[in-house]
């Protein structure tokens, strides 16, 4: 019997509410699959399957609020039937299985008073409209609220804030990142010049829905320098370092209501810019709208954030973790720069690095900024086909 | 399409990357990203939203042009093909 869970997706989730299921027993399941989606204090995650087999039991009706861990649903293994199921009993001892799933199908009824299970349609038309959930009451199935809730409650709710959840969620993760992490930090002026000719000339060419930003040539260079760097990409759990076998970037992506959240760009060494383009683009469209899968939050392996829109020449970041650094950039500015001998005006960009040092130390650490200024200098080399090659 | 339809396009567009934006509060004449927040790529969606629209394509070169919302709409308006009119 193969007993689903909900996955921790990060250091700042404890528990999430079931909003759907979307899945029934007697389903095939395959890896990647969507099982469920399960609202977070961040956002809707479509929940995806790492396992394979059939769906024998849902153990958690839409609306239960659950701790991480806790046996969502039984999968049966090859040669096991849905009686095996009916008999299995999800182990106890876990802290998951507690009161919550071991309790077998759930009561239906009133549900838990603490967070409120809410569509993902609704929850986003709420941020928009800036109403307070936990002041609308559900008319839904299991009291989940609805878009028409929403909707009702804005005609007589005056706007608040959006539930503190997210906040809560930031400051239990950064205060354990400054708790538990000793950071060094380092930082190093990239010319940018070179690149932002190069991407000039490329987006002429473009239409204006395929234009490269320069956010994507600075995540490339980033996984590259981490494949020869591969300290600063893992996780740090239980005492010891962890490397990741691919590179992940979580980036920070700022969220108009407040808050931000750090969704994986997947395999961001292998792929080519307009591809990675693409990809940081539906990103950043899906952060907006509340809606993401497990892996992108459960996956990444270094956090990079770019502050320089707001106008920051530089930033020093907070290591999310178990990951181990976090590379900043702040602003594109002109600077006076020395060049054989004459000052210059040049584009300058700082980048920063912040890392554990537990893991790493300064002098790798300079390398790794030294490496990724140098692949900035050659931001053709940045586009072409990356697959097996290492330096 | 006139000039007035051309200002109704491009706040539609722009509430669409910004959905918390209060219309009636923007100063027409004021720098727009520093208003709005709009980030590099709320600023690139901005102007795929245009380009939808209007079916004006915004060379890289222009964005130094397009500050406020009436250096947009006088930018769209002179680019509109309106053989009609």
């Amino acid at each position: 019997m193969i007993e689903f869970r909900l996955p921790s997706l990060g250091a700042d989730m404890d528990e999430g509410t079931l909003l759907e299921w979307k899945v029934q027993p007697g389903d095939i399941l395959s890896k990647g699959q969507i099982v469920a989606i399960v609202d977070t204090s961040k956002a809707a995650v479509d929940i995806e399957s790492w396992h394979e087999g059939e769906v024998a039991r849902l153990l958690v009706q839409p609306g239960q609020l659950m701790p991480v861990g806790t046996v969502m649903a039984l999968l049966l293994e090859p040669g096991e039937t849905a009686a095996d199921a009916e008999r299995y009993q999800p182990d106890a001892r876990l802290p998951a299985s507690a009161d919550a799933a071991s309790a077998g199908p759930m009561q239906s009824g009133p549900v838990m008073a603490e967070r409120r299970a809410v569509s993902p349609v609704a929850r986003r038309r709420a941020g928009e409209l800036g109403i307070d959930l936990q002041g609308v009451s559900g008319s839904g199935p299991n009291g989940v609220v609805t878009l028409q809730d929403v909707e009702r409650a804005a005609g007589a709710a005056a706007p608040k804030d959006r539930p503190d959840g997210m906040r809560h969620a930031i400051a239990a993760a950064m205060s354990r990142s400054k708790r538990e992490i000793p950071h060094y930090y380092l930082a190093e002026p990239i010319p940018m010049a070179r690149a932002l000719d190069w991407l000039a000339q490329e987006n002429a060419a473009r239409p204006v829905t395929e234009r490269l930003l320069p956010a994507v040539l600075l995540l490339k260079a980033v996984a590259l320098a981490l494949r020869r760097y591969p300290e600063f990409n893992g996780t740090f759990i239980d005492g010891s370092f962890h490397p990741a076998s691919r590179v992940n970037p979580g980036v920070a992506i700022s969220l108009r209501q407040g808050g931000l959240i750090a969704p994986a760009l997947f395999d961001a060494d292998r792929r080519h810019l307009p591809e990675l383009m693409r990809d940081l683009s539906d990103l950043v469209k899906r952060v907006r709208a509340g809606s993401l899968r497990s892996s992108e939050l459960s996956e990444s392996t270094i956090t990079v954030t770019q502050l320089g829109d707001q106008g920051v020449e530089s930033v020093f970041g907070v290591i999310y973790p178990p990951q181990v650094a976090l590379v900043g950039f702040g602003r594109v500015t002109e600077r006076p720069w020395v060049e054989g001998g004459k000052i210059v005006v040049r584009s300058v960009l700082t980048a920063s690095l912040a890392a554990d040092h537990r893991v790493s130390d300064g002098h790798r650490g300079g390398l790794f900024l030294a490496a990724l200024r140098d692949l900035m200098q050659q931001p053709e080399a940045l586009d072409a086909a990356p697959s097996g090659e290492t330096k | 399409m006139n000039v007035q339809d051309v200002k109704i396009g491009i706040l539609s567009v722009l509430a669409s990357v910004a959905p918390e934006l209060e219309a009636e509060l923007l100063v027409p004449d004021r720098p727009l990203r520093r208003q709005v927040d709009l980030d590099s790529m709320d600023w690139l969606n901005f102007l795929v939203g245009l380009h939808q629209t209007f079916g004006v394509d915004i060379p890289e070169a222009d964005y130094a042009r397009l500050v406020t919302l009436d250096d947009i709409e006088r930018y769209l308006f002179a680019r509109l093909d309106r053989p009609q009119s």
